[in-house]
């Protein structure tokens, strides 16, 4: 029997599904999307976190099912902002998703920079998953420098377009000898399947199913979507053809 | 006749076959006068973006004014210097005990705000309060008179992420009616605060109109301009904009050109719909009606609790800038949100991104 989970430094993860939190219109909403997608990896951005209590409203709604938190920097500019929140992230959890965003608006990653970041992060112990441009070369300098798992782009952050970077996804997935965490841009849960049957290990979706009509529904629909690309991945995807293949071989005179 | 000048004329009078894709194809088609359908299409289109982009969230914040002291004449403003009026300046203590109320109510975004008083209320003043504020806030921001470049950037260093300067008018001649006497009198200084901001190294820079000092259309093209030139030029500033509207003079010569609750709507819907990640404040000023009508069309950030004199929170007695009519609570705020499906977010930064080592 096929088994769905997957490993990430080590630690064995039961859900393809990873979850972000922002854009929510309530923690219940959140909370029940969560358990509805099955998320056992769940991402909060630092900054909605109030760090200086030792109870926080938003870090406890995402406590369900055994999460693991994975914090994130969204909102840094730099790799020296970065890594200040990410240690203070680390009194919560030493998972961080490392984003890199100088430009406020497309919110696309600064490679530069977050691979500084990651190499620093890295040896200070963190489990460092960097959200990262659809760059084969870019992922194979963060699996260098010791990032568990990789998390190119599909397309630009909420823009619900899709795997418009298919191209180097696939070049990623190929080269990658870490989990290829396809993040960013997936809007509907056939964009979902499409990265799972490419081989991709996993995905992260916020926008999509935050802001969908019933957010709880959608994050059961991306679900069923990751894992039915899964299996297909796994059960061998049959690919397309511009021609008919001949079904008795041309060559065989030559055997 | 300036380039502002042209772009306004070239706005069609009115275009009522023409679809919201049609209008937004052009540069400022869409500050057309707007069929009733049409503002149905553009409202829809911005509450889909608006969503899209920042999603069922709206980000609060309360305003702290620090002093009532000015020494412009402006004939819209309550604070304006010929005005006989009780002023105050929060002292150190007042501006500590105002923030622990605040950030009791559950305020952790605060912007605060002055007059336009460079004798007593400027950097040696800026420079002692800042520190008073920033640990216990998440965001920090100012509107306050314009400054250097070089005050900036020694504010981000006391730590200050954001800053708010409107220009109140982009049509020159009429911006000089309305600010007869003072340092405010310089248009082009004034103009060019956000770039100074921006340079320094501001994270967050709000610009906008005072809504009513001239034609509507007119400012509408100015701040589109505006922001094309600022996204390019600061790609690393978030960049937001108001658009507060005055209803009232307390002098001059120069009448209101007063902008209906219509405008203001096609306004908000129109800049979400030309600038999806803009961030849009939906000003203190506004009714209770219309700021709960406004919410869901392409606002983000709003203001809960406002008291527009210094120190007003802990009951310093001080007169204030302008009345405002939306008195609800906090958590009054939080529930209408949360009854239309909003949630309130009252922390979306944090100190750490700037604090240095």
């Amino acid at each position: 029997m096929t088994t769905l989970d997957f490993k990430i430094a080590g630690y064995t993860i039961r859900s393809r599904l990873l979850m972000g939190t922002g854009k929510f219109s309530s923690h219940s909403v959140m909370a029940d999307a969560i358990v509805a997608g099955g998320s056992h990896i769940v991402t909060a951005a630092l900054r909605r976190v109030d760090l200086q209590q030792p109870k926080d409203a938003f870090l406890d709604a995402i406590a369900v099912n055994d999460t693991i938190l994975l914090t994130n920097t969204s909102g840094a500019r730099t790799a020296a902002e970065a890594i200040r929140l990410a240690r203070l992230g680390g009194s919560k959890s030493p998972w961080v998703k490392l984003e890199v965003t100088p430009e406020p608006n497309h919110l696309l990653p600064d490679t530069i920079e977050t691979v500084a970041a990651a190499a620093v992060l890295v040896k200070e112990g963190f489990i460092v998953l960097p959200y990262i441009h659809a760059d084969p070369v870019a992922c194979k300098r963060l699996e260098d420098v010791g990032c568990p798992a990789v998390m190119p782009l599909g397309a630009p952050i909420g823009t619900n377009r899709g795997l418009a970077t298919r191209d180097q996804l696939r070049i990623i997935v190929d080269q990658s000898s870490v989990p290829v965490i396809v993040d960013a841009g997936l809007g509907a849960p056939s964009h979902a399947s499409e990265a799972m049957e490419m081989g991709a290990d996993a995905v992260l979706v916020n926008t999509a199913i935050a802001t969908a009509r019933d957010p709880v529904a959608m994050a059961r629909a991306f679900k069923w979507a990751v894992d039915a690309g899964r299996l297909a991945y796994v059960s061998g995807v049959a690919g397309e053809r511009l021609m008919a293949a001949a079904s008795s071989p041309l060559t065989g005179f030559l055997r | 006749m300036t380039d502002t000048h042209r772009r306004w004329e070239g706005i069609p009078a009115k275009v009522p076959g023409a679809s919201i894709d049609d209008l937004l194809a052009q540069p400022y088609a869409i500050f057309t006068e707007l069929t009733d359908d049409q503002l149905e299409a553009l409202a829809q289109r911005a509450v889909a973006l608006t969503r899209q982009r920042f999603g069922s969230v709206i980000r609060l914040f309360v305003p702290l004014y620090l002093s009532n002291y000015c020494y412009n004449h402006c004939t819209y403003c309550g604070f304006s210097y010929h005005r006989d009026i009780n002023r105050y300046t929060l002292t150190d203590a007042d501006v500590s005990e105002n923030v622990a109320i605040l950030q009791q109510k559950g305020f952790q975004h605060v912007l605060l705000l002055t007059g336009e008083s460079s004798k007593d209320v400027e950097m040696t003043y800026f420079t002692r309060i800042l520190p008073l504020v920033r640990p216990y806030m998440a965001q920090v921001g100012m509107e306050v008179q314009p400054l250097d470049g070089a005050d900036y950037k020694a504010l981000i260093d006391l730590g200050l992420d954001a800053v708010t300067v409107y220009q109140e008018t982009y049509h020159k001649d009429r911006y000089l009616m309305y600010h007869l006497s003072g340092k405010k009198r310089r248009f082009d200084y004034r103009l060019n605060t956000p770039d100074r901001a921006a340079q320094a190294g501001i994270i967050r820079v709000t610009i906008g109109a005072l809504l009513g000092l001239s034609d509507w259309q007119f400012e509408a093209v100015a701040l589109v301009d505006h922001l094309r030139y600022l996204y390019k030029r600061y790609w690393q500033t978030q960049w937001g904009v108001s658009f507060p509207r005055i209803t009232t003079l307390f002098d001059g010569g120069a009448s209101l050109q007063r902008v209906t609750d219509r405008q203001l709507v096609q306004l908000v819907c129109g800049f979400r719909c030309l600038f999806p990640d803009l961030g849009i404040t939906l000003s203190t000023r506004e009714s209770v009606a219309l700021r709960d009508g406004l919410i869901g069309l392409g606002i983000t950030d709003m203001s809960a609790e406002s008291i527009t004199s210094p120190g007003g929170y802990s009951g310093v007695v001080a007169d204030e800038q302008f009345e405002t009519s939306d008195h609800r609570s906090l958590a009054d705020i939080r529930a209408m949100l949360g009854a239309r499906g909003l949630d309130a977010v009252v922390k979306d930064w944090d100190r750490h991104f700037l604090m240095r080592g």
